[in-house]
């Protein structure tokens, strides 16, 4: 935009030519215009498709080879990684199953020896228990053996002391049979 | 601006003023002030991507990043549109693309000026193309080249009329390529002059009346939005086209 200083010093161009113009459509500065367009457009399309676009395009696509080359790389790692964690969990998986393996075996011995103790202690207690049961038997049987000849005694001296004289054994042991039974 | 009521005067910004003066026989070719927007575009462009050519194919920079994105984008648009084959056109491409690009946008700056705001710049970057691609084309091709003009599967009895439309529309591009352009930045230029003028004689006048100057100051932000869309939306428009009619050069069998 022309100021009004510029004005002052520097004439348009149009007016100079005598008339005032439309400036985009006054003739006088064509030849000036095509002139410098041509010289500068030039110059900047000489530097431009010699020098700065080649090179400009080298570096994009040597980032691109760049890049394509790390991906395919990053690609084959992560296969790699993921054969490895395949790898990795079948090992885990047969590890887990032996250890089952392992412990539920260690689990049915010990149950086994567990039982055959048991079973042994029982036998062994129980034998004792009947033993026990059958000493206990014999021994009732004594003591109430041994109970009827005390009553029988007992029963003998009390009727000497109340009749005055002693009854028959059989008469006694008769009467304390009847007495035991009621 | 004077309290008399400046006059509005939104064409003076398109004005040039001589800063060197050079008489070559009948032409003046004087350095103007286009030509020293033009040499600053030049430097702009050739400094980014001289700069870009220094990277490294490791992590770049901002620069850098800035110039291979612009060279990606070109790259794209010229692969999409003309093919592998149209590559071989890429750096007139992007040449076209960053001059548009860069002067579109220094223009945009306030005080500045825009030299795709002349026509006799925009004519010229189109004719560039239309001969580039017609005498690229029938070098190439040879006669083969003007089978351009006859579609395929058209009936016979309106093939002339057809003709006759796609030759007129083949000489008549370079116009609408270069017009475009061109009146895009001078309405641009002209619509933000007018209500940044208003702003201006809005506070020259009276305390109550200084209130009524944010209504188009909010014009000027939201032209200024647009107009930075526009800045960009031409350049690429003005290379897409130019990618097309490369294409047309190349592969001319429609």
């Amino acid at each position: 935009m022309a100021t009004q200083a510029q004005q002052s010093t520097q004439a348009e161009v149009g007016q100079e030519a005598g008339h005032t113009a439309f400036p985009p459509f006054d003739a006088s500065t064509f030849p000036s215009q095509l002139l410098w367009f041509a010289v500068i457009f030039g110059v900047m399309y000489y530097y431009l498709s010699k020098r700065f676009l080649p090179a400009v395009g080298g570096v994009i696509e040597s980032r691109r080879g760049r890049i394509a080359k790390d991906i395919d790389e990053a690609t084959a790692m992560q296969a790699k990684a993921d054969a490895a964690v395949v790898e990795h969990e079948k090992a885990l998986a047969k590890a887990r199953a032996d250890a089952q393996a392992t412990a539920q075996a260690a689990r049915d011995r010990i149950a086994a020896e567990t039982d055959g103790k048991r079973k042994a202690l029982e036998d062994q207690l129980n034998a004792r228990l009947a033993e026990a049961e059958q000493r206990i038997s014999a021994n009732r049987v004594a003591a109430m053996g041994n109970v009827k000849a005390i009553a029988a005694d007992a029963t003998g001296a009390i009727v000497q002391r109340l009749i005055g004289r002693a009854p028959k054994a059989a008469e006694v042991a008769k009467a304390v049979d009847a007495s035991a039974g009621a | 601006m004077a309290d008399a009521g400046p006059a509005i005067n939104p064409i003076e910004q398109f004005a040039l003023a001589r800063h060197l003066r050079i008489i070559v026989g009948n032409f003046d070719v004087s350095i103007t002030t286009s030509t020293i927007f033009m040499a600053l575009i030049a430097i702009v462009a050739l400094w980014l991507m001289s700069m870009t050519a220094k990277g490294t194919p490791g992590v770049p920079g901002r620069l850098q990043s800035l110039g291979e994105m612009a060279y990606e984008f070109v790259e794209g648009m010229v692969r999409s549109s003309a093919g592998d084959e149209g590559m071989k056109f890429f750096p007139l491409v992007f040449t076209i693309f960053i001059f548009v690009t860069l002067a579109n946008l220094i223009g945009f700056f306030p005080y500045s000026f825009t030299v795709t705001s002349h026509i006799i710049i925009t004519a010229a970057l189109a004719l560039l193309v239309f001969f580039t691609v017609t005498i690229y084309g029938i070098w190439r091709h040879g006669l083969h080249f003007f089978k351009l003009f006859v579609p395929d599967g058209v009936p016979i009895y309106i093939l002339p009329l057809v003709v006759a439309i796609e030759v007129f529309s083949y000489f008549v591009r370079p116009v609408s390529h270069s017009v475009r352009l061109f009146a895009n930045m001078l309405a641009g230029h002209i619509t933000l002059y007018v209500f940044g003028s208003f702003v201006a004689m809005l506070l020259g006048a009276s305390a109550a009346v200084k209130l009524v100057a944010v209504l188009p100051f909010a014009m000027t932000i939201g032209l200024d939005a647009l107009e930075l869309l526009v800045v960009f939306l031409q350049a690429y428009v003005f290379a897409m086209l130019t990618c097309m009619y490369l294409n047309d050069a190349l592969h001319p069998g429609h």
